[in-house]
């Protein structure tokens, strides 16, 4: 998909295995060896335990909707032709929280509380994105808000 | 908790401010420099006198000693972040009390405006999580954190834009009696809900300045202070908390918890609370900060913020409570919390003319952010 102009993740760093398995339409989380308690961004050290081994672990890709916002303002060139688009936080059943695009949104607004799952947009060959849509809803045929 | 013994033992002998607007000739140094000069005149006193220097926002503590020729006992520099002036001045006292010093000089300069800052994009890692990670779904800036903020507040208590129009109003309104205010033209809140979106639910108008300008500060002991040129006004009570784990995330509490425990703090140490304040200086970076901020310390019950602006409790116009009635960082100068402190200041003189609170013995400064600082300033009564 040439010519994508929005900002994209270094799949180079700590966060790496998320992004990998977010292109095999996956979702997972750096997780504590020690305590077990899920983290991301990654970190080389546990915020619960400060144990320093840690691997990663799948979730369910399934949450609720903290809260959302519109931008209007046009921070990235990209998104120029997008807004107002939507930025939500959503927290997972697991506890993680993530900022991330809701598909399919209300024009009217979102209840706090909804609930979501993952939905993985394939945005270039190398770079897929994990963006969330009402929970049970079909992932095929969704109106995007540009998110 | 601070001390009680601290309570009114240490006081601010001087306060000093440049210009505020667009001062292209002037960098932060400069600026910094033009503040602290002032802040010396207002309390009698010289650079010779000076052996504390505390440096906000200014790049490079040494530079500036070299600038203006200091060489403090004790020196320190902070973060460029508005949390920090409350942080700054409570330092002070610390300084003052452990003897590092005898007179601090705080001193801050943001030339911003005329540097061209920018909030948002990919220069400004607030709530990105580090190196942009959320930047691919168009998630930056402070703005748009606070927004997320006000939205769930908005959603789980019924808070609304007309409230938070209204807090960015009254602060307009104030400003509209200070000369020095970079904002003084009166607005509707028609007129607010025509300004533009920003990021949703917030307008141009719920968001602070940009501006160049700089702030001083000499605080002392107030022992020391009464000798001095000025009417020393009495550090009464402050305190301070952070909600540092997680922060990454809007707190799900509007940084309640943190707040409350200032809150507790700062009115144990004072001796006073709510009922005693005769006026408000709020950290507003954003309008919905100001609603935060009247919960955890009090003011008002949790949720019930906006309906507690709306009686018009903020207004100088008959309110209990008036609040940044220089008219802010949304009206009169961002200077990330430094202005708001001198306004308190200054309304404790008696020196706000047509903006006077008449009568004023007590007013708090607060600040609501992962780092969270309250200052009780009282008129000092020998």
């Amino acid at each position: 998909m040439s010519g994508y102009a929005k900002p994209l993740p270094r799949l180079d760093d700590a966060n790496a295995p998320f992004w990998a398995s977010a292109k095999a339409h996956a979702l997972n989380l750096q997780q504590c060896d020690d305590c077990g308690t899920l983290r991301f961004p990654a970190t080389r050290h546990c915020a619960a335990c400060g144990s320093a081994k840690s691997g990663w672990a799948a979730v369910s890709g399934r949450g609720t909707v903290e809260s959302w916002c519109r931008f209007h303002q046009v921070y990235f060139e990209g998104f120029g032709e997008d807004v107002p688009y939507t930025v939500v936080v959503v927290r997972l059943e697991e506890g993680p929280r993530l900022f991330s695009n809701l598909i399919g949104a209300p024009a009217d607004g979102i209840d706090i509380g909804l609930a979501v799952e993952a939905y993985y947009d394939d945005v270039t060959p190398e770079v897929t994105l994990v963006k969330f849509k009402p929970a049970g809803r079909a992932g095929g045929a969704l109106g995007g808000d540009g998110g | 908790m601070p001390k009680r013994s601290l309570s009114r033992a240490y006081a601010v002998a001087g306060v000093g401010t440049t210009r505020y607007g667009k001062l292209p000739e002037y960098d932060a140094y400069d600026l910094g420099v033009w503040a602290l000069q002032d802040a010396l005149d207002d309390a009698g006193l010289t650079l010779s006198d000076i052996d504390g220097l505390i440096v906000n926002r200014i790049a490079d503590y040494q530079r500036f000693g070299e600038i203006v020729g200091l060489d403090p006992r004790y020196v320190t520099i902070t973060p460029g972040q508005g949390r920090f002036s409350g942080h700054c001045i409570e330092t002070a006292v610390a300084v003052l009390e452990a003897g590092l010093a005898e007179v601090v000089a705080l001193v801050y300069g943001n030339d911003g405006r005329t540097a061209g800052d920018r909030y948002g994009g990919a220069s400004d890692l607030y709530g990105s999580g580090g190196a942009g990670l959320w930047f691919p779904y168009g998630m930056t800036s402070p703005g748009a954190f606070h927004a997320l903020m006000a939205q769930r507040h908005m959603s789980l208590y019924g808070t609304t834009s007309d409230q938070m129009g209204l807090v960015a109003k009254t602060f307009r309104d104030h400003a509209a009696l200070n000369p020095a205010a970079v904002m003084r033209e009166r607005y509707t809140l028609a007129d607010y809900h025509r300004s533009r979106w920003i990021v949703e639910p917030l307008h141009l108008f719920d968001y602070c300045l940009i501006n160049d300008g700089g702030v001083a500060m000499i605080v002392t002991s107030t022992e020391r202070a009464r000798d001095m040129k000025a009417k020393p006004v009495a550090i009464a009570g402050f305190g301070m908390a952070s909600e540092l784990a997680g922060s990454t995330f809007p707190p799900d509490d509007f940084w309640h918890g943190a707040g409350s425990a200032v809150a507790r703090d700062a009115y144990e140490m004072a001796g006073i609370g709510p009922p005693e304040m005769d006026g408000l200086m709020i950290y507003d970076n954003f309008t919905p900060t100001v609603l935060f901020c009247l919960e955890a310390f009090g003011y008002a019950p949790v949720g019930e913020s906006g309906p507690w602006v709306e009686d018009g409790n903020l207004t100088l116009d008959g309110g209990p409570y008036p609040a940044n009635t220089s008219g802010g960082h949304l009206s009169e100068s961002y200077m990330q919390g430094w202005a708001l402190n001198v306004e308190a200041v200054r309304q404790l003189r008696g020196d706000c003319d047509e903006r006077q609170i008449e009568g004023a013995e007590h007013i708090q400064y607060m600040t609501l952010a992962p780092m969270v600082t309250s200052i009780v300033y009282g008129v000092d009564a020998p």
